[in-house]
């Protein structure tokens, strides 16, 4: 089995969000990156399938040479080879049509993507990608096994989840519960040897443009300092909830 | 060139998001001089979107649609698109319409600008503001593509009423039947979902362990409200993954959100933040919730919250 996990390069979760450049560009200033969360429980899932039932696993990021740190952790947590389209990754259209295009020339029978990117949160990239290749999509996946070519998924829905079966090639957003928080691997000294001799191409980018652009970003207004309501004063709180909220 | 929107159903009935859909949809239309249409599929209740000034809604009623599956779904909203010319598509933000937005996109060509939480603030090119960042930035977007789908935030731009008078056509597809399939769902029956609710009573690591949760439950009960939980508490197991709220977790866009003991670590309020009105209650006046909340209530939540839960119970006793 070939697997390729969709890798995002993005700002850690505790990162202050601030812009430069006339509020147009994120500041990466002081910025950690990571590896997108929702795509650290694919790629965890995909190194569970190597092990357990052998399969050959490639991770793939769209991004300039700064990506490369994040593409290293994924291949000393264990991926077998990692591929750098090297272009700035504008929109998820533009990501997407990079990702599927290297599909069309390397088919995978698993692609892994996560839901969403935690930082533009764009939500598209595996769906696109499966739209174009036209490939069966899951998305917001909590759960995917696979035995014999037949998959079994579980997908988080509103107010609770769905089973869902389906074959090989497949393409899935990842989220929590593909596997356990417990069970995301922090790299090992032996991993980042290892990976320091495994593959790491750039591919120059295939001729798409973005279809979308960001004007300018803005930072929400500062908020109105906390109303407090003693403890003892309970119909102080049901009353402002009432007549000044007005969502009782 | 026409705007339309897929009207979300459960039961056969419309979802409340709908309508806030149907809302906006409108409105848009009327910004470009041109008019709305929906698309419904197994739905009953047609004639009530028309009091949020939808025209024309088509019906389509089909078996191989009677469970979700997106790419059908998809194929739907893209035939009734070309068939009727229409160049801008407003979608929910709930998890099946996010499933099918980027389908929907693939099909088309099309931009897809979620996220949205107003109506443009230029046509040309189409200009909106979105969320970016968990919500804890704001972005100016825009898009010259000739199709623009927009994936509009919950609870973001309100209803706004509009009297019509409802053509209904019903409108045939083509479909082949998908390679995926649901062998079983599971919904926790009677209750509001995180998505569809409009108040949710959120709890965190505060409630010492599971056991306590029917303190939560309860003055869920009563409010009518969805419960949910901070990341710790799902991890630990002490309530299941789907109550997980934050950046990643569910999204909260709510109106009431009420957060016991929960420390307010900046991944949890991002994924929270868009909820108009948050309460805190919890013991520690230092607790970072507290710079981000509206009503606070410093105190142990094993006292404040079965006290609130009786005057509550009162109120609403007072107020039906
Ligand atoms: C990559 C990453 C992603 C994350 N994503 C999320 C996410 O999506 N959602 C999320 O929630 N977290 C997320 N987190 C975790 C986050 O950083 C916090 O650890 C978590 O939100 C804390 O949960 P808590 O508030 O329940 O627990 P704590 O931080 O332990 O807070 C418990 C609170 O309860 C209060 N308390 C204790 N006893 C009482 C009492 N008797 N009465 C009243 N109050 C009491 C305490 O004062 C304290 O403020 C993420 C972390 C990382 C690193």
């Amino acid at each position: 089995m070939k697997i390729l996990v969709c890798i995002s390069h993005v700002p850690d979760t505790t990162s202050k969000i601030n812009f430069v450049e006339s509020d147009t560009k994120f500041d990466v200033q002081g910025v950690q990156f990571v590896i997108n969360p929702n795509d650290e429980f694919g790629l965890t899932r995909a190194m569970w399938l190597k092990e357990n039932q052998g399969a050959l696993v490639d991770v793939i990021n769209v991004g300039l040479q700064t990506s490369e740190s994040t593409l290293r952790k994924a291949l000393a947590i264990g991926a077998d080879r990692a591929i750098r389209i090297n272009a700035e990754p504008t929109d998820g259209y533009f990501v997407a049509k990079q990702i599927a295009e290297f599909v069309k020339e390397n088919p995978y029978d698993l692609i892994i993507a996560g839901r969403e990117s935690i930082d533009y949160n764009g939500a598209m990239v595996p769906g696109l990608i499966a739209g174009f290749l036209d490939i069966d999509y899951v998305t917001n996946c909590t759960k995917l096994d696979i035995e014999n070519g037949k998959v079994i998924l579980d997908r988080e829905i509103d107010g609770g989840k769905e089973t869902l079966s389906g074959s090989l090639p497949l393409i899935i957003g990842g989220q929590k519960g593909l596997v356990e928080e417990n069970d995301l691997r922090i790299p090992n000294m032996r991993g980042i040897m290892q990976a320091r001799q495994k593959p790491l191409d750039t591919l120059e980018p295939f001729n798409f443009s973005p279809n979308t652009s960001t004007l300018k970003f803005h930072k929400p207004e500062p908020k109105q300092a906390v109303k407090l309501i003693d403890a003892d004063n309970l119909d102080e709180l049901i009353n402002l909830l009432q007549n000044e909220a007005k969502v009782l | 060139m026409a705007v339309i929107t897929y009207i979300e159903s459960s039961n056969g009935k419309i979802k409340k998001s709908g309508f806030e859909l149907a809302s906006y949809a409108s409105e848009l239309a009327k910004q470009m001089n041109s008019s709305a249409i929906a698309v419904t599929i197994n739905c009953s209740n047609i004639k009530e979107i028309g009091k949020y000034g939808i025209e024309k809604v088509l019906k389509i009623n089909n078996d191989l649609l009677n469970e979700f599956n997106a790419k059908l779904y998809s194929d739907v909203i893209v035939q009734a698109s070309n068939n009727f010319d229409c160049n801008r598509i407003v979608l929910s933000s709930s998890s099946d319409s996010k499933y099918l937005a980027p389908l929907v996109a693939a099909k088309l060509e099309a931009s897809y600008l979620n996220n949205v939480i107003s109506l443009p603030s230029n046509l040309n090119p189409l200009t909106v503001k979105r969320t970016a960042f968990t919500n804890k930035a704001f972005s100016d977007c825009c898009s010259s593509s000739a199709k623009i789908i927009i994936g509009l935030s919950n609870n973001s731009f309100g209803l706004v009423e509009n009297s019509v008078s409802v053509i209904e056509e019903d409108f045939k597809v083509n479909l082949v039947n998908s390679n995926l399939s649901v062998k079983s769902t599971e919904k926790s029956s009677g209750k509001v979902s995180i998505a569809d609710a409009d108040i949710v009573v959120s709890a965190g690591r505060g409630m010492k362990g599971p056991e306590n949760w029917n303190l939560i439950e309860d003055l869920a009960n009563t409010l009518g409200a969805a419960t949910a939980c901070s990341k710790p508490v799902s991890d630990m197991g002490w309530r299941p993954h789907s109550e997980h709220v934050g950046q990643t977790g569910k999204p909260v866009a709510t109106n009431l959100y009420i957060a016991i003991g929960i420390s307010g670590a900046i991944q949890h309020l991002a994924g929270i933040n868009s909820s108009k009105i948050k309460v805190v209650i919890n013991n520690d006046p230092e607790a970072p919730f507290f710079k981000a909340a509206d009503y606070g209530i410093v105190g142990d939540a094993f006292e404040v919250v079965p006290k609130l839960n009786e005057k509550l119970k009162e109120f609403k006793l007072q107020n039906s």
